[in-house]
């Protein structure tokens, strides 16, 4: 097992009572608890930890944090493994494994970084160039493609299914603080004082962004302790609520922000019930940003080697993690920040050869570096990295003023180019980002929603602004919700004044050889790259983005966006704002889609809507099927039943004694109110006005563009009381429809409408013994004269008061439906099977349900397809002439109306006996070649059990009067079927409808 | 202009890939062009290409408002196809299909056209016998189509739910094998390199303002850079369209505006092969070259010009996902955003002469206006430049919702945020 050679023996926030053995690739290694994977790695001087995506050049460590484009590991394994995941974010865990990745068996002998070599030729977008090949067609294409889709990518997805779950949930509060650092906490101590209720969100562990790094003093304390008190403090107080290791990943409209927990993830498993991460949808009255900034590398030659990292970084892993990631560093800036960085790293033992500095002016703290005898080469930068897989060796430094090269020897450059805001959430709330010309960095500009931005987000960097702007922050959220609080005092702090940052985008090139300046180190995108993307022309920064892949990678450009437009700026001679900034987009980081989905996925995904006989039929023995989201009884078969012989006895039962069905699924409408016949009279297509107290009726609605839209059965259940039936599919549609109607368009009318699908469970019982069924169940008479077709009537059903009958049929035998209060549903449905048992009453599902309406010549799904009208459908006749009614004013434009539309008809196989397929278009021409002139299709189709031979309905241009009796082709060329059929009425039983009026 | 060819490549690896040019130039507007185009998108770029190729006019210009290929061409989710049920609809997008065949060959840009397949997937019966309507209509009219079953699905999407516990599972599906993707970028730019390789002016940060319309004719557009004349004008501005034609006094257009999100993942090695729809929710998806899965789903909420969506249809469409293909679970959303769609009352575009004499129209793509890029750029370029449709686009007229000759592909009527 390795040492942890870079580990300091003190110092740092891990415990080092606490070791933790991990592995990475084949290699078991150690850590310590408070490690993250990164710095785990680099303790034990793990230099390459993966390859770049199209030159798979070597990458090691280059951040501490999000912005991290090189350390990407698998972590995890089997159905736990996830790519992509940046090794500065993990909380090291006993037992954790990863595995390095974009890489061939190994990965120091990666056989892809022969790419490399080949770099002049595969500059940005050179496939848009080649691989079309000399042929009209993709074929020269599509094989290159295949290798170009198994070179790129990053990480593998196991295709397994991932075994945690995931949760959601909402939050209001009056104030989100974004951001644990000084800023962020200064701002939630403000905000909270007067009891507003306030959210801090912090992606760490521990909130204290820069202070658990940084050796600032506080009041006299350490900086971390101050941070320790004041999280205590927050956390006593019940109106704040602190999340952890939780990223505000979007802002969006209102004021919403969403937010992953990540609850489990420094686990090695979810813990108990636990999800593995949650989703934290917050709406907040203001908004408080204190998101920090995002240190920018230095463009030069080679920059991208193992062991060139970010200064702020290096310091990072020395101060909060007791770890020094290499033995000779040479510190490279532009600003004094990274002066600490050097001051960090030879206090910890570590030789800094130099500290290069861009700028002539003497820093702020150059006097501290020559008490340590740290050499500052001023006015200089380093044009070249020389070095290998295992990292830096040595660096070629220029003076920028022309002159001097130097070489120096060391293990690890420690580089900034200053400190960029982040910007992200502010950009994506709709604000725009502002060039702020004296310090040289984007800002956040004019507010589009209640927030505003504090701290190293708002660019300004030092402690003590930080804690003034944070205190005053909250203090103006919480008056502008209503909470006025008094601006807390800042402590005060220790912390010299730092003397101006002075970018250099790019480093100038050395004189011998140019090695590719990189600036985006994931995509591998060169200062080369988009220097040739403005020769063709590509000068937006969108289109530079898009032609170079810049800040495309999985760190969303959050180390390369910034330079890359300024080299892009310099290359078209204007300036940085002009140039502009690429639209953030969010996730600020990304936020895996099982987060994303939350729990409604699996079962839960539109859960399953059950009637309140579910139980029932399923003691029947029922097949299911899924119709929408309910489920129903498909068919109910008895042993060694196909489907097929099963809605064939159920049919033939049913017909030919009794049977009953569960139809609860019906959408059901109560509408009461004096307007209520008024009302339906404008919505249905037919009359109500007349429609008298215990009768029910057929209707049809259209849509308002003249098409057929929904069908059923409404009944009068009183004057002013009536109940509508609708489509099982559209049972949700129209009621939102008529909802629409009464609020919107007619407000006058007084009609009262409710949803009572739910409430009401509904058994259709058919057949010629089914009356005899129903008189032992009801308290009324249902003679045919006492109770007629379409009668509708309240009742008492098997002794339960309060129920409903109807004698409507949709199988064309007598026939009645019972409505019965769902909770009596199963005692009631119990009591019809009991009663018909002498008449061998059969369950059918919607298997013979459909056969039936079929014979029938009822139209249903499959008919109504939303671009047929009623006359299409053989139900012109009901449309009134004397009255207004949705639709139609459109009903009756030129195309809608005429013979050459297709129309509704039956068919039946010309031998009698070959089954018949919906889905089939019709043709007339047995052989032609495409393209086939299509003149109807087969809708639905069934077995016509009377006549004992295949039936289907449909649709055909002219209908019964162009083709009664004529043979057409059915034709299915999916499957090489075509089948001549003859055309027929669409009523295959009793036709003349005798049965349901006896 | 050096043509693109591998050779090309090869030669400027040696010289530091220093001889590239522009892929196109970046001119002055004249004072008057034979047509001018509106909207630098895909649609407006195809069609000054084969205005210029087609139909042998010279003096044409684009004007785009922001930087060309900044619309919907460059947020959208790729797909090509012309797997449709309905006559007009089949014609057209199949004549598309087989321009996108050649497409790279013909503007010398790789558009990276992948015929890998799309799998429209089917959850229960009804959607079966709706999938083999429509896919036998496409064999009767020329179209390549295979109704798969559930097990040949199983083999092109192996990562989908199988198991019991899917919700809604997988009965079969409908499959295109001459559908894919194609690098929505390289559509832009590659017909803009070809247009002005063919003398097109494209102007970019130029927004049209205005109208110089007499007696019922056009005579020219205001610009934000100068006025420019033209007794032809053709306006392909997508989601604009109700804008844009409103500064030529067509106020009321059947078309609404609604923003439709993409989303793509973290970088993945090959994990989906095909394009595959959900039938049974709001997901589709399908792989870029760069390994980002690229999925979308269903319209925001609300209207709205603004180029970027909510959370609660992301958490929506990714509901939809992991009940398709819990594997996906641990795979990372990295950026998702929105585009404005022209949504019509059918569902089906707009490409038509206008009441306004020499003012032509292209709009109503919904979210299907990518794969329809060139037959749509060729289409448009003919009626702009012979005052009259061709066959292919006869029934896209902007006249049709008053006639009531609809061609509703979905069936769901006149509600644009249903198409
Ligand atoms: C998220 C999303 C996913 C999609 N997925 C698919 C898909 O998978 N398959 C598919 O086929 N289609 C898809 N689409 C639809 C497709 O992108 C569009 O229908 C199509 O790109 C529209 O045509 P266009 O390219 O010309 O539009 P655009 O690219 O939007 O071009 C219009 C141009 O007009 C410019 N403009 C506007 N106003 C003015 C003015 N006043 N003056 C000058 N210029 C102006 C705009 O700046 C813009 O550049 C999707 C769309 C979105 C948003």
């Amino acid at each position: 097992m390795a040492t942890q050679s870079n580990r300091l023996p003190g110092g740092g926030e891990i415990d080092r009572g606490k070791p933790l053995t991990f592995r990475f690739d084949d290699k078991t290694y150690t850590g310590f608890q408070g490690d993250t994977l990164a710095s785990a790695l680099l303790a034990n001087n793990v230099k390459l930890v993966g390859r770049s995506f199209k030159y798979h050049r070597p990458r090691g460590v280059f951040s501490a944090g999000p912005e991290e484009p090189n350390a990407l590991v698998h972590l995890r394994s089997g159905d736990r493994q996830e790519p992509n995941t940046r090794a500065t974010m993990i909380e090291l865990y006993d037992g954790l494994i990863a595995e390095s990745q974009n890489r061939g068996k190994s990965l120091r002998n990666d056989p892809q970084r022969i790419n490399n070599l080949f770099k002049a030729f595969l500059p940005a977008g050179f496939y848009y160039k080649t691989f079309m090949g000399p042929f009209r067609n993709t074929r020269l294409w599509m094989f290159i493609e295949g290798f170009i889709r198994k070179s790129a990518g990053m990480g593998a997805a196991s295709g397994l299914p991932d075994p945690d779950h995931y949760d959601q949930m909402s939050r209001h509060c009056e104030i989100l603080v974004i951001g644990g650092g000084p800023a962020g906490l200064m701002a939630a101590k403000s905000a909270a004082a007067n009891g507003a209720r306030v959210i801090l969100v912090d992606d760490r562990a521990d909130p204290g962004g820069q202070l658990r790094y940084e050796q600032y003093e506080i009041d006299g304390k350490k900086g971390l302790d101050w941070i320790n008190e004041t999280v205590a403090g927050l956390e006593a107080m019940d109106n704040v609520f602190i999340l952890r290791r939780t990223t505000a990943f979007g802002y969006y409209d209102h004021n919403f922000i969403g937010c992953v927990e990540r609850v489990c993830d420094h686990l090695p498993e979810p813990e108990g019930n636990k999800p593995r991460q949650r989703v934290w949808n917050l709406q907040a009255g203001h908004v408080v940003l204190a998101t920090g900034s995002h240190e920018q590398p230095m463009v030069f030659g080679n920059n991208d080697l193992p062991g060139i990292m970010l200064a702020g970084a290096v310091r990072t892993y020395v101060n909060q993690y007791g770890v020094v990631p290499g033995k000779r560093a040479v510190v490279f800036t532009s600003c004094d920040d990274a002066y600490r960085t050097a001051i960090a790293l030879h206090d910890a033992g570590t030789t800094v050869v130099a500290l290069v500095d861009t700028r002539k002016l003497d820093s702020s703290y150059a006097q501290q570096l020559l008490d340590r005898k740290i050499r500052i080469i001023n006015d200089s930068a380093i044009v070249s990295a020389q070095g290998n897989a295992d990292g830096v060796t040595s660096v070629e430094v220029h003076s920028l003023s022309g002159g001097g090269a130097q070489r120096l020897d060391c293990d690890l450059v420690a580089m900034s180019n200053g400190w960029a805001p982040a910007l992200h959430l502010f950009s994506q709330s709709g604000g725009k980002t502002a060039w702020d010309a004296d310090r040289n960095i984007f800002v956040p500009g004019d507010s589009k929603q209640a927030e505003c931005s504090v701290g190293a987000a708002n660019g300004n960097f030092s402690l003590k602004t930080c804690l003034e702007e944070g205190s005053a922050a909250g203090a103006m959220a919480a008056s502008s919700t209503g909470f006025n609080t008094a601006v807390q005092a800042v402590p005060a702090v220790s912390e010299i004044h730092e003397s101006a940052y002075e970018p250099l985008w790019e480093c100038p090139d050395p004189a011998k050889g140019h090695p590719k300046k990189f600036v985006d180190h994931q995509d591998d995108v060169a200062v080369s790259d988009i220097q040739l993307a403005y020769r063709e022309g590509y000068i937006s920064v969108e289109h530079l983005k898009r032609y170079t892949t810049l800040g495309m990678g999985t760190d969303q450009g959050k180390t390369s966006n910034v330079p890359g437009l300024a080299i892009m700026a310099e290359a078209r001679g204007c300036s940085i704002p002009e140039a502009g900034h690429t639209t953030f987009r969010p996730p600020y980081t990304p936020v895996s889609m099982g987060a994303l989905g939350g729990a409604e996925t699996g079962e839960h995904y539109m859960p399953i809507r059950r009637t309140a006989i579910d139980s029932w039929h399923e003691e029947q023995g029922c097949k299911w099927i899924d119709a929408g989201i309910w489920r129903r009884p498909r068919y109910y078969p008895q042993s060694g039943e196909t489907i097929r012989d099963a809605f064939i006895r159920e049919t033939g039962m049913t017909r030919g004694s009794v049977g009953m069905c569960d139809v609860t699924t019906l959408g059901k409408i109560d509408l009461q109110g004096p307007d209520t016949a008024e009302f339906l009279e404008r919505i249905y297509i037919n009359h109500w006005m007349k429609l008298p107290v215990g009768k029910a009726r057929y209707g049809m609605m259209l849509r308002e563009d003249g098409i057929a839209y929904d069908d059923g059965v409404t009944s009068r259940m009183s004057e002013n009381h009536f109940v509508m039936t609708t489509t099982t599919a559209n049972a949700v549609k129209v009621m939102a429809n008529l909802e629409f109607y009464l609020q919107v368009i007619w407000p006058e009318l007084r009609v009262q409408v409710t949803s009572v699908t739910e409430q009401w469970s509904a058994i259709a019982v058919a057949g010629p013994n089914s009356r005899k069924v129903i008189q032992k169940i009801v308290d009324i008479d249902v003679s045919n004269e006492a109770f007629p077709f379409m009668g509708a009537s309240g009742c008492v059903a098997a002794g339960i008061p309060g129920c409903r009958l109807f004698r409507i049929s949709f199988s064309g035998e007598l026939a009645f439906e019972i409505n019965v209060p769902c909770d009596y549903a199963r005692y009631v449905c119990e009591k019809i099977y009991e009663a018909g048992r002498e008449f061998d009453i059969v369950p059918y599902g919607t298997e013979t349900l459909g056969n039936m309406r079929i014979e029938k010549g009822h139209v249903a799904g499959p008919e109504l397809d939303g671009r047929t009208t009623a006359d299409d459908l053989g139900l012109g006749m009901m449309m009134s002439k004397k009255k207004e009614f949705v639709g139609k004013r459109l009903a009756y434009r030129d195309s809608m109306t005429g013979e050459n539309r297709k129309k509704f008809v039956g068919f039946v196989p010309a031998d009698g006996k070959t089954p018949l397929k919906a889905g089939a278009q019709i043709v007339v021409n047995e052989n032609a070649a495409p393209p086939v002139e299509m003149i109807g299709h087969v809708t639905s189709t069934g077995y016509c059990v009377e006549h004992d031979h295949p039936i289907g309905l449909g649709l055909i241009r002219g209908g019964l009067d162009a083709w009664k009796d004529r043979v057409v082709y059915m034709s299915y060329p999916l499957r090489n079927i075509i089948v001549p059929m003859k055309v027929v009425s669409p009523v295959f039983v009793d036709p003349e409808g005798e049965r349901l009026h006896g | 202009m050096s043509r693109y060819s591998a050779l090309e490549v090869l030669k400027g690896g040696l010289t530091g890939q220093k001889h590239w040019q522009r892929a196109w130039r970046d001119p002055e507007p004249k004072q008057e062009y034979d047509a001018i185009i509106i909207g630098g998108g895909g649609h407006g770029l195809a069609t000054a290409y084969y205005l210029a190729k087609l139909h042998g006019m010279s003096r044409i210009a684009v004007c785009e408002k922001g930087y060309l290929g900044g619309g919907n061409v460059g947020r959208n989710t790729t797909i090509v196809r012309s797997n449709y049920m309905l006559e007009d609809n089949a014609h057209f997008y199949e004549h598309g299909m087989k321009l996108w065949e050649e497409l790279s060959q013909d503007i010398n840009f790789n558009v990276m056209f992948s015929q890998r397949g799309i799998i429209n997937l089917a959850h229960s019966d009804a959607q079966m016998d709706a999938f083999a309507r429509r896919g036998n209509a496409m064999r009767l009219n020329g179209i390549d189509a295979e109704l798969l079953t559930r097990d040949q699905v199983k083999e092109h999407l192996p990562m989908l739910d199988y198991s019991g516990k899917a919700r809604f599972p997988v009965y079969g599906g409908l499959q295109q094998p001459r559908g894919g993707t194609a690098r929505h970028d390289a559509v832009a730019w590659g017909y803009a390199r070809a247009a002005d390789m063919l003398g097109v002016d494209i102007l970019q940060n130029c927004e049209v303002t205005g109208f110089d319309i007499h007696d019922g004719k056009v005579q020219g557009i205001q610009t934000t850079r100068g006025a420019i004349k033209s007794g032809k004008v053709g306006i392909a501005v997508a989601g604009n369209t109700s804008r844009v034609c409103a500064l030529a006094g067509l106020n009321r257009l059947p078309i609404e505006s609604h923003k439709l999100q993409a989303m793509v993942s973290e970088p993945l090695k090959p994990f989906i092969d095909t394009v595959c729809t959900f039938g049974a929710g709001h997901f589709y998806v399908s792989q870029s070259d760069k390994g980002g899965l690229v999925f979308g789903g269903d319209l925001d909420g609300y209207n709205s010009y603004a180029q970027r969506g909510n959370l609660p249809m992301v958490a929506h469409v990714l509901q939809c996902g992991m009940a398709l293909m819990p594997a996906i679970g641990r795979i990372r959303l990295l950026r998702h955003w929105a585009g404005v769609m022209d949504m019509s009352m059918d569902g089906s575009p707009i490409i038509s002469t206008t009441p306004v004499k020499g003012l032509y129209l292209n709009g109503g793509w919904c979210y299907g206006g990518f794969k329809a890029t060139p037959a749509s750029g060729w289409c448009f370029a003919h009626t702009v430049a012979q005052d009259r449709p061709h066959r292919l686009n006869e029934a896209f007229t902007l006249d049709r919702f008053e006639r009531g000759y609809l061609i509703d592909e979905k069936g769901v009527g006149p509600i644009p945020a249903l198409h």
